[in-house]
């Protein structure tokens, strides 16, 4: 069971995420990268990690794909932006550079020695998952706290920077 | 027939289409060679979270270099973020599963693994990528204000 939904997901996940390349139109990439964001989330729930499993719909295939979207019809390009042109010449010094590239990818994972088991997405108890909101909140408010204030601060520099740069000169 | 498809197919783009031919050749004989007769016995395993995570990545670069459309890019950064979170939790469910094994392992160098680090280095990656996307939306639209365009190849103006 788990290795079909594993194969199911990890298919889709790649196949939407070719179809943001290969549509012209922002919005279809933008529902591709949706059809991704969920794929990749239910593979998060395989790994028991449920909690970043339902930050990921609502961050990011809520909030920021909302964001993207907004953007994309406030700017309102008519027609799709198309492919590079220039510099023809590099695309012949691209196939040996990803031909080279897949063999080293290729040779990494085959290399890879694992001492343990490895097998990941056995179901178990819920409530001894590592991705529950209880381990994650005691973890991110005790050992993490001064990263995530950090976070705060962060967040509030790009709440001001977004508004800094979006706005007209004259507001 | 969409316009992509139909430019991939044509004749500017042989070169790519060569190499997509060899590449689906290549892949469809490994795995009707080597995947398919050991699919009974296939667990997804640590090294295949890997290779999935791999495979995002390498799309989402492959996005950020061949798109002239920044919005586009910016979705690939987001692409690259999500296998990165998606290495980050494999790794961390593998070592919640053999805790004790790589306890005892490290007993000697003093350390001990905490398999929460993955689920909270996700969420602060979540939290980077949100503030990235407002920030880059941001001036995304301050850039189209002022140049009328989104092509990446016509904003040069810090090019020399």
């Amino acid at each position: 069971m788990e290795k079909v939904l594993f194969i199911i997901f990890a298919v889709v996940a790649v196949l939407s995420a070719l179809n943001i390349l290969l549509q012209r139109s922002p919005l279809y990439s933008a529902l591709s990268l949706i059809g991704t964001l969920a794929s990749v989330s239910a593979l998060f729930v395989m790994l028991n990690a449920q909690f970043i499993a339902a930050i990921q719909i609502v961050v990011y295939a809520g909030a920021i794909m909302v964001l993207f979207v907004f953007v994309i019809m406030l700017l309102n390009e008519p027609k799709g932006v198309p492919h590079i042109d220039k510099q023809r010449g590099l695309r012949f010094l691209a196939i040996p550079f990803a031909g080279l590239l897949l063999a080293e990818a290729f040779y990494v994972v085959s290399s890879v020695q694992l001492q343990q088991p490895a097998t990941l997405s056995k179901v178990e108890n819920p409530d001894q998952a590592f991705g529950t909101t209880w381990s994650i909140g005691t973890a991110l408010y005790t050992h993490y706290l001064l990263p995530f204030e950090v976070t705060s601060v962060l967040i509030l520099m790009a709440v001001v920077g977004a508004m800094v740069l979006a706005r007209r000169d004259g507001d | 027939m969409p316009s992509g498809l139909k430019k991939f197919f044509s004749r500017d783009n042989l070169p790519n289409l060569i190499f997509t031919v060899l590449f689906l050749g290549a892949v469809g004989f490994v795995s009707y060679k080597y995947v398919w007769p050991n699919l009974e016995r296939f667990e997804p395993t640590l090294v295949n979270f890997m290779m999935l995570s791999f495979l995002l990545f390498v799309v989402g670069v492959a996005g950020v270099l061949s798109r002239r459309n920044i919005i586009i890019i910016f979705m690939s950064i987001e692409l690259i973020l999500n296998a990165v979170n998606l290495n980050l939790i494999a790794f961390s469910r593998y070592f919640q599963i053999n805790q004790e094994a790589f306890n005892t392992a490290f007993k000697s160098a003093g350390m001990t693994v905490n398999p929460l680090a993955g689920p909270v280095f996700t969420i602060f990656i979540i939290v980077v990528a949100a503030a990235e996307a407002a920030v880059g939306l941001g001036i995304v639209i301050a850039l189209f204000r002022n140049r009328e365009t989104i092509a990446i190849d016509e904003i040069d103006l810090l090019k020399f």
